[in-house]
């Protein structure tokens, strides 16, 4: 069964509403809990702001993977921007280079099942974030 | 006074400032929020702000620091901020992010918000 | 006619044949299981699903190009969601369920080398898209039995976790909970989310958590606690936490961990005076 694939474009403040949206429907359709939900989609919120803040924009995009009851919501958040210099200084708590980058970040790694980050200069910054149904 | 899309209108009561969050807003709503409730607390000259967020599923770290700056600007103004009906997941979201919202008080609705402002116990 | 019988041709003239000679191989293979299920129960979930695969086949295609996704094949699904909802609930096990259905394979056997004996070619393909068929039933039976019975143990872990942490309404605006033996990440989520669903539920003011019964109090333990605590107050109620022994006391000092803005007690009655106090009650008027 082909799950459909969503991606947002981020470029001013006013989408992350339109990722968190788009989360909240990805978790909706696999029956996540109330909590799973909450947590995923504020994670999706910090990455994504994160994205238009400093990534200079990019996109965000959901796929539901897994089957029958333990199906799971992967989103991919890219942009273009100047990368994170040293990713775990950026992931430990309370470190900020700007206004509040420090709990975003580490933050969202705390709230999802499975993390994932990856960042030059070069290519930008690439998060990708994983919750299953419960 | 006007309403932001996605909250009621926002309405002083006994000197409280009260506003109930309906939507997600997003980053600019948000934004003028603020400026709207700081305004309200000037011209009314309010002892206090009560924002219900009970229709709030979402609570990032922007939303949160949104909340401890109102909080900041009101007590420059002599002025309380009480955040009411925050959902449990919320609470657990804001928890493991490691947002405290210090500065900015508490209460289950907007009632108990009112006592606590005025200083009464029932 | 016999140049035409196919698994589906036989699904629909021999059907009473077929579903007796099922039942008795059922019975030979020894997975009637008349502990768990009852002769009729068996009886009427073997001639559900054959009734089920006789329709089928009708429409979906049995050869080479059989699919199971295909939606022509729901009836069956549906009859083994069935079988497999019941049969959960009874513990019968992956194999013997498994077994079931693999039984059919018997009559059908039968009756096409007795129908197809002149057409070895026309035989050994029709055997084969009948394996292939009652093959991907027996998967679908197993997956959805052991899907179904981790959705119990799941079901099972939670309800043991809301039992062994109840949330009791004390007094009005007044909650506390209990908390008994070790704290693992699960528990503690689940504490910590029933607490907040009870402060809501009770209009509560006050939560307080009793850790006389938690065995050891770590690093974690304490960080659990801590959590709550916050997450209680940003609901709008005040966390008190009693029963502090001394050796919790101790632990937590020496493990360095601070504990800001939580109020803490040695024991539930005056964990309950502080509460009293702090909604405005006077124990006198209890």
């Amino acid at each position: 069964m082909a799950e459909s694939d969503l991606t947002v474009t981020l470029s001013r403040p006013s989408d992350v509403a339109f990722a968190r949206q788009a989360a909240m429907q990805a978790m909706t359709s696999i029956g996540a809990s109330a909590i799973k939900k909450t947590k995923f989609v504020t994670a999706v919120s910090e990455i994504a702001r994160n994205a238009i803040v400093y990534g200079h924009g990019g996109r965000i995009s959901f796929e539901i993977v897994g089957n029958g009851s333990q199906r799971s919501v992967v989103a991919e958040c890219t942009d273009r921007g100047p990368g994170i210099a040293d990713v775990n200084q950026a992931l430990k708590d309370g470190f900020s280079t700007g206004k509040g980058l420090g709990l975003g970040l580490s933050g969202a790694r705390r709230l999802v099942d499975r993390f994932k980050i990856t960042s030059s200069s070069d290519t930008g910054t690439t998060v990708i974030l994983e919750c299953a149904c419960r | 006074m006007e309403a932001s899309v996605g909250t009621t209108p926002i309405v002083t009561i006994t000197g409280c400032v009260i506003v109930a969050i309906r939507d997600d807003l997003d980053d600019h709503d948000i934004l003028a929020l603020q400026d709207q409730l700081v305004e309200e607390v000037s011209r009314k000259n309010a002892v206090g702000v009560i924002i219900d967020i009970g229709s709030l599923e979402i609570v990032d770290t922007f939303a949160g620091r949104m909340l401890g700056a109102m909080a900041q600007m009101a007590r420059m103004m002599n002025a309380r901020t009480v955040v009411v009906g925050m959902r449990p997941a919320v609470a657990m979201t804001l928890v493991e992010l490691g947002m405290t919202l210090e500065g900015v008080e508490t209460a289950l609705n907007a009632d108990r918000a009112i006592n606590l402002i005025l200083g009464e116990r029932n | 006619m016999a140049s035409e019988t196919t698994t589906a041709s036989l699904l629909q003239d021999e059907f009473e044949k077929i579903l007796s000679a099922w039942m008795k191989a059922q019975a030979k293979e020894g997975v009637k299981r008349t502990d768990l299920v009852s002769a009729k129960e068996t009886e009427r979930q073997s001639r559900d699903l054959l009734t089920a695969l006789a329709r089928s086949s009708q429409t979906a295609a049995t050869d080479a190009s059989f699919d199971f996704a295909n939606p022509g094949w729901d009836p069956v699904r549906d009859a083994i969601e069935e079988i497999t909802e019941s049969r959960t609930q009874r513990g019968v096990t992956p194999s013997e369920m498994g077994w079931f259905i693999a039984s059919l394979k018997q009559p059908l056997f039968d009756h096409l080398a007795a129908d197809l004996a002149e057409k070895p070619k026309q035989m050994s393909a029709e055997l084969w898209n009948t394996t292939r068929m009652v093959d991907q039933i027996v998967l679908q039976a197993i997956e959805s039995l052991v899907s179904k019975r981790e959705a119990v143990i799941e079901r099972q872990r939670e309800e043991m976790t809301e039992v062994s942490a109840p949330v009791v309404k004390i007094w009005d605006r007044i909650v506390t909970v209990p908390l008994i033996g070790t704290l693992d990440s699960f528990r503690a989520q689940t504490v910590m989310e029933n607490l907040l669903d009870a402060i809501v539920q009770w209009e509560a003011e006050v939560a307080i958590i009793d850790i006389t019964g938690v065995s050891t109090v770590d690093t974690l333990v304490a960080q659990h606690l801590l959590k709550t605590a916050a997450a209680v107050r940003l609901m709008g109620a005040h966390c008190v936490i009693c029963g502090i022994r001394p050796k919790i006391a101790q632990t937590v000092v020496n493990l360095g961990v601070e504990l800001p803005n939580i109020t803490t007690r040695v024991d539930l009655q005056s964990g309950l005076a502080y509460a009293f106090e702090r909604i405005g009650v006077s124990p006198k008027e209890q």
